[in-house]
């Protein structure tokens, strides 16, 4: 059966060299890079060089570079370990309303603690506007955290002019770039953030590996207290393998980030305009053109997406979907809804993340195989007959 | 995939009475307002018995497979049986489903006590009217 992986902001693949990096590090090369032997000093030097291939992704200097377990542990470093270093200075927090969870929930976790949270809204492309970022500042706001990128609906946010304002007022700005760096062009100089968070899960690096990049003189309080790991800032012995594989993946990522962006963003225009070409009441859900080169998304009214996602796997094609009912808490996304779907239409939300191996092929192959998986859905929807009879229900 | 086992599975995928019945004897319909699942039911009634079950459903493949599972049960089943049938007996027949799905059969058993219950009060309209 034909086979199409179209879940890479769930996960990338491992590229066969990243993969090749790595296994020494799951053999003979064991020894803990704190140790003073040779044994030490074989893994330092491998992780040290890895930190400059990470750095080397998005302009940054090496020693900036703290490695984590992934993106959800760089996003709870970044929010609480940035706001806990400013608490004397005040308690005030600005995200936006689609940030992932990781950021979010550790806002929420910072609200227990006494913080105020504010969440700035976006726009019916997930867009977030800098101006109401300057809004949300207040006199005791002590960090700002917004997305470079949303990966739930492709959107990239203006971070650079949202940077230029917190610059101006002097307050620590991170962004959670786990769906952009890899993948677009991320240079935290050019950026004028203050953090950065990344995962090597996004980019065929592996799982469990990720960073959190903090510019040199901006402090944060641990998280993990432990040795002088990641320059006291990170404790615990280092995940050697995951971090050669993330230095690897990066080192490839830099080398190739135009080629891929060349290759994925026709295969990607080819889904947002063949879908609703294809399907009558599609929506296209984020920016439709500035966002993530291989991130289509789609809300398919009068149907759900688990079904939808069960009928394409059965088709051997795999997505994912932003609906109520895939997500364990049975609530719709929340950034579905706040770029102001309602809850009916984000349930047929569905996801195609495209990745290296994506061919124009597997793109024909979803235009051909979602028209009659929509349409079997639609015949048992009561919503669709509703629509069908009164014209009414539709977006 | 969700964690469905193969009698899930079988009636998501090969859903067994899908449809309407035109001038139906009762139409229910029922929702969840938070996850915007919903189901409709149509019967018709025959000698106080289910004679013909039929249903469309908007969600997941749990609320598919249960409504699915709801019709078969209850077609041939006397008015009275079938306002007892519960979403455990519904969940219990289709052999379990996910913990955070069992709502899903909540809203199949319920649909269809409607469309009874829309039948008895059309009957009752009638028996009124004469």
């Amino acid at each position: 059966m034909t086979k199409v992986y179209l879940d890479n902001a769930a996960s990338t693949p491992i590229l066969p060299e990243v993969k090749e990096a790595m296994l020494p590090f799951l053999g003979e090369i064991y020894g803990n890079p704190q140790s003073l032997h040779d044994w030490g000093d074989t893994a330092r030097m491998a992780v040290d060089e890895a930190r400059e291939k990470v750095a080397g992704l998005i302009g940054a200097q090496a020693e900036e570079i703290i490695f984590t377990s992934g993106g959800t542990e760089s996003n709870n470093l970044a929010v609480k370990g940035l706001a806990l270093a400013q608490q004397t200075k005040g308690k005030h927090v600005v995200v936006s309303a689609i940030e992932h969870f990781s950021v979010l929930h550790s806002a929420r976790t910072l609200e227990k603690w006494g913080f105020k949270v504010t969440e700035v809204p976006v726009d019916k492309y997930g867009v977030v506007n800098p101006a109401d970022v300057k809004k949300a500042i207040k006199k005791d706001t002590v960090l700002v955290s917004i997305m470079h990128a949303n990966g739930e609906i492709g959107t990239i946010e203006p971070i650079k002019e949202i940077a230029k304002i917190t610059k101006e007022l002097k307050i620590p700005f991170h962004t959670d770039a786990v769906a952009a760096a890899g993948t677009i062009p991320v240079n935290v100089g050019d950026l004028g953030v203050d953090a950065l968070s990344l995962a090597g899960s996004q980019f065929y690096g592996p799982k469990g590996a990720g960073a959190l990049w903090v510019r040199k003189g901006v402090r944060i309080i641990p998280l993990l207290d432990g040795g002088i790991q990641e320059g006291g800032r990170r404790g615990g012995t280092e995940n050697v393998p995951g971090i050669i594989g993330l230095g690897k993946a990066a080192e490839i990522a830099t080398a190739q980030m135009q080629s891929r962006i060349k290759k994925l963003t026709p295969l990607r225009d080819g889904l947002i305009k063949g879908m609703p070409a294809k399907i009558d009441h599609v929506v296209v859900t984020g920016h439709l053109t500035n966002r993530l080169p291989g991130h289509a998304s789609f809300c398919v009214e009068f149907i759900e997406g688990e079904a939808m996602l069960m009928l394409l796997n059965s088709k051997g094609i795999a997505v994912s979907s932003g609906s109520a009912c895939t997500s364990r808490a049975l609530k719709a996304s929340h950034v579905l809804i706040a770029i102001g779907l309602s809850h009916e239409i984000a349930q047929g939300s569905v996801l195609f993340t495209l990745g290296l191996e994506t061919t124009k092929k597997d793109i024909d192959y979803v235009l051909e195989t979602m028209p009659p998986i929509v349409d079997r859905l639609r015949q048992m929807s009561p919503l669709y007959d509703k629509f069908i009879k009164t014209g009414k229900g539709g977006k | 995939m969700p964690a469905y086992n193969e009698k899930v599975m079988d009636h998501f995928m090969n859903p067994r009475n899908v449809g309407e019945i035109k001038n139906a004897d009762g139409v229910g319909e029922e929702g969840n307002p938070v996850c915007g699942d919903m189901m409709t039911f149509y019967i018709k009634v025959k000698d106080n018995k289910l004679d013909d079950v039929k249903f469309k459903t908007f969600g997941c493949g749990a609320a598919i497979a249960v409504s699915s599972m709801v019709s078969e049960m209850a077609k041939g089943m006397t008015l009275d049986e079938a306002m007892k049938l519960t979403p455990a007996d519904v969940a219990g027949k289709l052999e379990g489903l996910p913990k955070n799905k069992l709502h899903c059969s909540n809203l199949g058993a319920q649909a269809l006590h409607e469309a009874i219950k829309d039948y008895r009060n059309k009957q009752k309209a009638k028996a009124g009217g004469k």
